[in-house]
């Protein structure tokens, strides 16, 4: 097997209603797919852990049949693993069950062998030997609010995790039930939803019970983050005291993906749809809005998709990689995945036909662990 | 009791219970397709499965989540009935008896 000769190359893994697919590039230009892993089984997280001098692919992968579990491998999907007893399992006493996992985030480079995981029923988990055992956040289990969470359509999910550099500062978003904020590391828990709206209760300005469908944090500006709400796209410059809308230039205020850059400040990347009676990109034009001002101007993006699209992108079939210019990722519902290794300017179809897509990732990897390209 | 089969049959002998897996889940159970349990006096389907998962827990995870609680795809038939139609995982097994573990016609 050929090895590239760059020190560099690139995986996109790309999770779908039935099964994984692993793409990989030695210049963001020219892909190879491999798969299905997994067929047959829904892929709805990913996390690419490229700490500690290896790369650790992670899948929450569930089946219909046999239920949910989580698999890593450390060679690019050449193999895979499952912990004996399982990666997340409920607790004795807790009388729940995993139903589907979320999202798996590996956190900061500084705490090599942490990984965060967000499930369904609502939990929050961490683990510390790399994602292969997982612990539940007990803080947010026993939160008194739990019983009032809701389900949105997908599920109810804590699907974003944002830890600080500290470690200290945790942002979890739920549908439905918002943006939750610890300060002490996971321990204990408030909502933090002020002035996100929630239109569909009685109260449209609740303390919690929001449907928040993403949020991410700004990469270089201490205690401002961005969400994308069920309606509302919205930002906050104090770690979630107060939320003020960004939504003013964008097509429509709706949908699921709140992607931040990893490094710049102000920019971020949202893929806006029309909803509630239709959820599709506005018009059928399907674009992705960038902003280089933390949300003051919206820039659209459509160079290189298609001109009618009618399928929606949910909230983690977006990722970016962490390359300079920084690579935008997103798939849609209609299987197709675009990717831009110019951060958003140019996209290029590099899957197409693949079942529904529920979550990309990607990231830089050494090259010595992707095959050469035929 | 990890899954030596009996004999070369498929039925166990008077004194085991035999479960069949499905052919995905084989890999699960060190490639067997039959796992067998010693068995002098009926026991509950939970306690069966208790005895031929409990070398292969990521097979035991497939088969039921961490409440107990078989998961609502796997069907489970004694005697050419499904278990939730007798009575769930208390139902009894006799010894000599085979038990299949099918997965339901679902999906899209």
């Amino acid at each position: 097997m050929g090895r590239m000769a760059t020190a560099e190359s690139y995986v996109l893994a790309i999770g779908t209603k039935k099964g994984l697919w692993l793409a990989t590039s030695p210049d963001r230009r020219h892909w190879s797919l491999s798969g299905p892993h997994f067929l047959m089984s829904e892929v709805p997280s990913i996390g690419i852990d490229t700490r500690d001098g290896r790369t650790r692919i992670l899948v929450g992968v569930r089946s219909e049949h046999w239920g949910p579990t989580v698999f890593h491998s450390d060679d690019l999907g050449g193999t895979w693993s499952e912990p004996e007893n399982g990666a997340i399992t409920f607790p004795d006493g807790t009388e729940a069950a995993l139903e589907r996992i979320w999202q798996i985030h590996p956190d900061a480079d500084s705490r090599p062998g942490v990984v965060w995981a967000g499930c369904e029923p609502i939990s929050v988990w961490k683990s510390t030997d790399g994602g292969e055992h997982f612990e539940l956040n007990r803080g947010l289990w026993d939160h008194p609010h739990r019983s009032e969470w809701g389900a949105g359509y997908g599920g109810a999910a804590a699907h974003s995790i944002v830890v600080d550099p500290t470690g200290e500062k945790v942002h979890v978003a739920m549908s439905t039930g918002g943006v939750y904020r610890s300060l002490d590391g996971g321990t204990s828990w408030e909502p933090r939803n002020k002035g996100i709206s929630a239109y569909f209760m009685p109260d449209p300005n609740p303390e919690f019970g929001q449907c928040v469908h993403k949020i991410a944090a700004d990469a270089a500006v201490d205690g401002r983050l961005y969400a994308q709400n069920h309606h509302g796209v919205y930002r906050s410059d104090d770690d979630a005291e107060s939320w003020e809308s960004i939504a003013e230039g964008l097509p429509a205020d709706f949908g699921f993906v709140m992607l931040t850059h990893p490094r710049r400040a102000g920019t971020a990347w949202v893929i806006p749809l029309k909803a509630d009676g239709e959820r599709i990109p506005p018009d059928g034009k399907l674009a992705v809005h960038r902003t280089d001002d933390a949300g003051a101007s919206w820039k659209r993006l459509d160079a290189g998709l298609p001109d009618a699209e009618y399928n929606a992108v949910l909230r983690d079939a977006a990722s970016v990689d962490g390359a300079e210019p920084t690579g935008v990722y997103f798939g849609t519902r209609g299987g197709s995945v675009y990717a831009s290794a110019d951060e958003g300017e140019h996209f290029t179809e590099i899957a197409s036909h693949l079942p529904d897509v529920l979550c990309v990732r990607a990231a830089v990897v050494s090259a010595a662990l992707v095959p050469a390209q035929p | 009791m990890n899954g030596a089969m009996v004999d070369g049959d498929s039925m166990p002998a008077e004194s085991a219970i035999s479960v069949v897996l499905p052919s995905v889940l084989q890999p699960l159970a060190g490639g067997q397709s039959i796992l067998t349990t010693p068995a002098e006096a009926a026991v509950t389907v939970e306690r069966l499965l208790d005895a031929v998962t409990g070398d292969y827990p990521a097979l035991s995870r497939r088969l039921r989540d961490e409440t107990g609680a078989v998961r609502r795809y796997v069907n489970i038939y004694v005697n050419g009935n499904e278990i939730r139609r007798l009575q769930g995982l208390v139902t009894a097994v006799a010894p000599g008896q085979e038990v299949l573990i099918i997965q339901s016609v679902a999906g899209g």
